[in-house]
């Protein structure tokens, strides 16, 4: 065959060609089998790794930015006869990601990093640049379901290993990012993931879960520092809900709502932080129950698959990642309260540590519904 | 899909396998320590120094004066740490389009107190002699031109450059690394003191690279230790990778003008390819150059994305020096030439070998084409991206 006729022929084989898929590998355990999972499928795949976070000099094992990691994905790509690049994205990690959480600890909130990076990073600029290198879907080893529903909605569900399940995180995610993602462990059980990596013998078969958060190395507090210089560091004046003052403690970024331990005063009772006031470098502080809240104002409310009808609507509501869930009802509010995509969530029965900058993320059974950031706690 | 195309001769080369067959003895069964007296070392002497006849002949040198090291970068490094060994301060000249095992050492030795001129070419990718000339003071104690820029191909005028340094004194490195094997190498004629060859680089293997210091001309050795290569580089020699060089060297000397022709065919059928692609941009073509290398740009995508989607097409090309990938700016040496950093992020290079054919490249062309035209169809919005290494 000339090779021009060969040319041609590749042409023609090409003419409905199955999708590109490129998937986000960490070098983890978890994106390695994912990784696996579509190769075994005959799909064409390509493994792309992203630099979020350069600290070169630091050699870091275990976190999904470590270099060391991008070394681990490079191997079981080449294990498993994958092409794979690393693609420099530290810019917008840092911009999206790294930023925002430093910002929002600096205004006394919780940030919950793990979601913007989703929406932000994986699901967005991680897909415009594989977009760009001709995949035409992306997939990681996310522990969640997509689904396609009535009316070719597509819909997220939690996955199968309840232990794992990680569709919180992804309660931002729209239409068309899910149409484009795959999640290939959403049906499966950790135990049966790490034996796949076994039985493959991926290098990466033993490997440890990154549970904190990827790009800070020591305390919160430090990088917080490290990052912010200029921050102030008086130490906060903690005080009870009642105006009683209960001495200095730690600079105010050092707390979060609904923290417990380290609270640096002692008290005769078991106090909780109920409040971090930045403006006046001030902590208040309780009882349990002065943390109850019958619900929550959110913002940048979010349903995944269509906008539900103006009335409210009842879901069980996740407050924060590790919360079992509990009923309540979401209303929208009108823009003339307080801009749109306000909303209010009242729960059945009062929960526990509202945070400023976490998420509640609304489920009917196994389905994400949608969700909001928290704003404050209704009082 | 058929086996990839290799067009990134530039990076490394594969082996010929007549360079495999004189290796194979002494990766498979013979061994012995060249500086051995028994028979085993003798034999191994004897093949070493063989190789170093057949380098010598290569650049136009005397066996005794070529020094085995095992890269082109340890060989570069020796000769810059060598003339800054004494004491502190003096001045040296390099040229931006030097590769990196000159950069850095020239920024080591800045960090030490050693003053350092560096010369941007013309945008013909060419230094100017009159500014190396211009550049030398009575403190000199080094220049450093190479024959010919790995990311372009450009052949600086290093002749007329040795000898304007010689009137003054100054002795001259000549990294010939990406010439050996394209274009005849004579280190008299071209008169520099110091000139670099490595195997890899034209179908030898990793691991061997020559020096070629001319007879009086100072070294102080960077790897000190046994008496090996005359006191000049300690360490037992890599006979068996040595030994390559020497085949790929002799094989070079033999068959140079016809492997010139071939390459230049190639490649300017190639060219006359690209020449229909729209806005495909040149660099340097009318320059003297290398017969192998086609450095272009195509304005509007990332040439680190265009690399990506054409090895995942099957064609392994690259954007420039192997050693600069990973690092989000664009060619230094192409910014010191005065290309605009949005038009040189957007360049790839193509460096042809002796086993490229006109099929693979008749292949190659619609290939890239496409992919050219499909990178373009997307907004060229941020151009400080960048795919790493």
């Amino acid at each position: 065959m000339t090779a021009v006729a060969q040319t041609a022929a590749r042409t023609d084989r090409s003419a409905a060609p199955a999708p590109l898929t490129a998937v986000a590998m960490s070098g983890g355990l978890d994106s390695s089998v994912a990784a696996l999972l579509l190769e075994r499928r005959g799909t064409p795949v390509v493994g792309l790794s992203m630099l979020l976070w350069d600290r070169s000099q630091q050699v870091r094992h275990g976190r999904c930015c470590g270099s060391l990691d991008l070394g681990d994905a490079r191997r079981v790509a080449e294990q498993l006869g994958l092409p794979h690049y690393t693609l420099r994205m530290d810019g917008e990690f840092r911009r999206h990601v790294v930023d925002p959480f430093v910002d929002g600890y600096v205004v006394g909130r919780t940030p919950s990093p793990c979601i913007s990076c989703n929406t932000e990073i994986k699901f967005e600029a991680f897909w415009e640049r594989a977009r760009r290198l001709g995949a035409g879907r992306i997939a990681t080893g996310h522990y969640a379901r997509i689904r396609r529903g009535a009316g070719g909605r597509y819909e997220l569900h939690r996955a199968v290993d309840e232990s794992k399940d990680q569709s919180y995180f992804l309660f931002e995610l729209n239409q068309e990012q899910l149409a484009r993602a795959l999640f290939p462990l959403g049906e499966l059980t950790k135990t049966e993931v790490r034996e796949l990596a076994r039985e493959a013998g991926l290098a990466v078969a033993e490997k440890g879960e990154s549970m904190e958060i990827c790009f800070v190395d020591g305390g919160v507090r430090e990088f917080i520092e490290s990052e912010r210089p200029d921050l102030p560091r008086s130490p906060a004046r903690v005080s009870a809900s009642d105006g009683e003052d209960l001495g200095a403690g730690a600079p105010y970024y050092r707390y979060t709502v609904g923290q417990r331990r380290g609270l640096g005063v002692a008290a005769g009772r078991r106090l909780y932080v109920l409040d971090v006031q930045p403006e006046d470098n001030r902590i208040v502080v309780g009882g349990r129950d002065e943390l109850l809240a019958p619900g929550l104002i959110g913002r940048g409310l979010h349903w995944i698959a269509g906008a539900a009808a103006d009335s409210a609507v009842e879901v069980d509501v996740r407050i924060r990642s590790r919360h079992p869930g509990v009923a309540a009802t979401v209303e929208s509010l009108p823009p003339a309260n307080g801009g749109s995509g306000t909303c209010e969530v009242r729960f059945r029965e009062p929960q526990v540590g509202v945070a400023p900058g976490q998420a509640a993320v609304f489920y009917r059974g196994t389905q994400v519904l949608g969700g909001c950031w928290i704003e404050r706690a209704l009082s | 899909m058929p086996a990839p195309v290799y067009l990134d001769h530039n990076a490394t080369t594969p082996l010929d396998p007549r360079v495999a067959e004189a290796m194979e003895p002494w990766v498979g069964g013979l061994h012995g320590n060249p500086s051995s007296a028994h028979s085993f070392g003798r034999a191994a002497r004897a093949a070493v120094e063989l190789a170093r006849e057949q380098v010598a002949e290569l650049v136009g040198g005397q066996p005794p004066e070529v020094v085995f090291t095992a890269s082109g970068t340890e060989a570069n490094n020796a000769v810059l740490l060598s003339a800054f060994a004494g004491e502190g301060g003096g001045h040296l000249v390099i040229s931006e389009l030097e590769h990196p095992s000159i950069q850095a050492a020239a920024d080591r030795l800045e960090g030490l107190g050693v003053e350092v001129t560096r010369l941007c070419p013309g945008a013909d990718g060419i230094v100017c002699v009159d500014s190396i000339v211009g550049a030398l003071g009575p403190d000199t104690r080094l220049v450093c031109l190479m024959l010919a820029n790995n990311e372009l191909g450009t052949v600086q005028p290093v002749a007329e450059a040795a000898a304007a340094c010689r009137a003054r004194g100054v002795p001259l490195l000549c990294d010939a690394v990406q010439a050996a094997g394209k274009l005849a190498i004579d280190a008299v004629a071209l008169g520099a003191d110091y000139v670099v060859v490595a195997a890899h680089k034209f179908n030898g293997p990793v691991g061997a690279a020559a020096l070629r210091i001319r007879e009086g001309a100072g070294f102080e050795p960077l790897i000190l230790g046994g008496g090996q290569e005359r006191r000049r580089r300690a360490g037992t020699e890599n006979v068996a990778a040595l030994v390559g060089f020497g085949a790929c060297a002799a094989l070079a000397s033999e068959e140079l003008d016809e492997r010139i022709k071939r390459l230049a065919e190639l490649r300017d059928g190639l060219e006359a390819g690209l020449s229909r692609i729209p806005d495909a941009r040149l660099h340097c073509a009318s320059s003297p150059r290398l017969p192998h290398v086609t450095h272009v740009a195509f304005p509007g995508l990332i040439g680190e994305e265009l690399v990506v989607r054409l090895d995942l097409a099957g064609f392994a090309v690259s954007t420039g020096a192997a050693c600069a990938s990973g690092v989000v700016e664009p060619s230094r040496a192409l910014v010191a030439m005065g290309v605009p950093a949005a038009e040189a992020l957007a360049s790839i290079r193509v460096s042809l070998g002796t086993t490229n054919d006109e099929a693979e490249i008749a292949r190659y062309l619609p290939v890239l084409a496409a992919e050219v035209e499909a990178l373009r169809s997307f907004s060229a919005e941020p151009a400080a991206r960048a795919v790493a290494g």
